[in-house]
């Protein structure tokens, strides 16, 4: 008996010990955009390993699903790839939480078709006649005689409600395909030579067997392609966006030091590396007034 | 020493009638637990769709033909397409699910060789236990590519990956109850059967299927029943697009796959809320009709049985 008392006094020591090991390691979560998914763990990685002692899980869902979390005070950090709407950020102030932005990195919102489609340039309007339903041949905007079909993401997607407020102006035609991420519209499009999607330049720069489509604002205007790093942050590419992270009120301790990280020079390497492009000037004089 | 044994008799009498007592009221609870959470569950649904009809018309809703809650223009709640998506692909997914799994039980029963049985069976339940994500990503990057090739569509995702995914996924179910109902088939019908000088076929078709209809409707239902509340399988493997389904070849999104997606994001106690409670309550009632129509042919069978 006392043998036994004795073995689960230290099973117990072990336990607290290991269990106050883990607490005191702090732990942040970051939830939201799909687009920012890969970005994010990638940086949160590199970050972990220059200081082990921090801890940071990083989950998607879409931005709505962070945004979500942020106002119900479930995540340190939300990522967004569209801005917060007036309701939201009211939601938010009533549950106490007060809404703070920063920007991480420029998207060059890409659309894509098949590798196969003769479509590779288009204007903003041809796309929003396009998604909202309007034109439905590939015929019409210079392709083949090919009905087109529509993939693009769920409501809870950042970069649904992103690309309808800025391209579409209307809503999507209730034919379009909702898939559930980046990933898997490009993968479609990949086996679909009449489709078209919309997905975050991230995630076409490895991608084989597609059409980044080159986009001019208006007819006669210059095509530019997401993938010029020079034409995006410009704004010469007409569908090109700040990917953000809210967070609550002004940034402290682990929080801070983290975003601090995302937009050190390493940080901003990284977001490069992953396909994405670095913060330009403006956005840096931004951030610096949220606190950073 | 007569007096205390008396009273020990007595002691372990009362504590007996105490035990008895005791397991009764425990059984009693775990049976009326399923009740009360059943109730719960209904009243849930109820109490909070109320409250999005302050909004929405209860005739749009239940005859709108477009659902689009966080539209840019005008905020439409409208369920026939989801309900004719949910339909349609629950129904496809029996039409290739219960000749297969019936067919399945009758040879396991019947016809297999018991060593046969002893290992198909058991395969056959590990179907089961895999996770519908995995299902839905077969449905993606197998049986979508598959299905467009042979219909020469753009793309496979649609109403019949989600059957045939389904149908994967009820067989487990269909097969297992099926056979079971199939061996309890008193031993006494299928000698009859061979005496009148029936073939072992005829007897199962004629004689052995019929006497375990009940168990075989059962089973149906039952599979029925998880292929229209399956939400992750139809999310991935549908396109999951909110138009009117225009064929079997078309995309559709089902009732679960609309709330699975709008629920992560909504924001609480709004319109679009109570709306997608609305919803679940519309699928409570369905699967709830499901079992009852089923309930209503099983007593009706007994009946003629007898």
């Amino acid at each position: 008996m006392k043998r036994k008392i004795r073995s689960l006094a230290l099973a117990a020591g072990v336990l607290s010990i290991l269990a106050s090991n883990v607490f005191a390691q702090e732990m942040l979560q970051i939830k939201g955009s799909d687009t920012l998914i890969n970005l994010v763990q990638r940086l949160a990685e590199e970050y972990m390993e220059k200081n082990p002692e921090k801890y940071i899980a990083v989950t998607g869902g879409g931005s709505g699903t962070g945004i979500a979390a942020l106002i119900n005070g479930k995540c340190d950090i939300a990522n967004a790839s569209r801005l917060m709407k007036s309701k939201e950020v009211a939601q938010a102030t009533d549950n106490g939480v007060e809404v703070n932005r920063v920007v991480i990195a420029m998207d060059g919102l890409s659309v894509i078709t098949n590798g196969n489609s003769p479509v590779t340039q288009l204007t903003v309007d041809e796309i929003g006649k396009i998604f909202r339903g309007e034109t439905t041949n590939w015929s019409e905007v210079g392709g083949p005689n090919m009905s087109i079909t529509l993939y693009g993401r769920q409501s809870n997607s950042g970069t649904f409600v992103f690309f309808r407020d800025a391209i579409l102006k209307g809503d999507y035609s209730q034919k379009m395909n909702r898939m559930n991420g980046n990933a898997q519209i490009v993968e479609a499009i990949k086996q679909d030579r009449s489709g078209i999607g919309y997905v975050g330049v991230g995630y076409v720069k490895e991608a084989t067997g597609l059409n980044v489509l080159k986009v001019a604002s208006r007819a006669g205007e210059v095509y530019a392609s997401p993938l010029n790093s020079a034409d995006v942050k410009s704004g010469k590419y007409p569908i090109a966006r700040p990917l953000n992270q809210y967070i609550n009120g002004t940034p402290v301790g682990a929080v801070k030091d983290f975003i601090k990280f995302e937009l050190s020079e390493e940080g901003q390497k990284i977001v490069e590396d992953e396909g994405f492009f670095q913060i330009p000037n403006e956005y840096d004089e931004f951030n610096k007034k949220s606190g950073l | 020493m007569q007096v205390s044994i008396a009273m020990n008799k007595k002691r372990s009498w009362i504590s007996t009638q105490l035990k008895e007592k005791l397991i009764h009221d425990f059984f009693f609870i775990n049976g009326i637990i399923s009740v009360i959470v059943l109730l719960g569950i209904f009243a849930l649904l109820v109490f909070t769709s109320i409250p999005a009809f302050s909004e929405i018309n209860i005739k749009e809703f239940l005859l709108g033909l477009e659902w689009n809650p966080t539209s840019y223009v005008k905020e439409v709640y409208g369920i026939v397409p989801m309900i004719v998506s949910t339909l349609m692909v629950a129904l496809g997914a029996l039409i290739i699910a219960i000749p297969l799994g019936v067919g399945t039980a009758a040879y396991l029963s019947d016809v297999a060789r018991p060593r046969t049985r002893e290992i198909a069976k058991p395969i056959i339940e590990i179907l089961a236990g895999i996770p519908s994500v995995v299902i839905g990503f077969l449905g993606i990057v197998l049986v979508g590519p598959i299905l467009a090739k042979i219909f020469g569509t753009h793309n496979g995702l649609n109403a019949l990956n989600g059957s045939i995914l389904l149908a994967v996924m009820a067989l487990p179910t269909i097969i297992s109850i099926s056979e079971d109902a199939l061996i309890n088939v008193s031993d006494s019908y299928y000698k009859a059967s061979l005496a009148l000088g029936a073939t072992k076929w005829q007897t199962v078709i004629k004689v052995k299927i019929p006497a375990a209809l009940s168990g075989i409707i059962a089973a149906c239902m039952l599979g029925m029943g998880r292929a229209i509340g399956e939400t992750m399988t139809v999310l991935m493997a549908t396109g999951c697009a909110p138009a009117m389904p225009e064929s079997i070849l078309g995309p559709v999104r089902t009732l679960t796959s609309s709330i699975a997606i709008e629920l992560g994001e909504v924001a609480y106690n709004t319109t679009h809320y109570y709306a997608l409670f609305a919803l679940g309550l519309v699928l409570f009632i369905i699967t709830f009709l499901v079992n009852m129509t089923s309930d209503i042919i099983l007593h009706k069978y007994e009946k003629v049985n007898r």
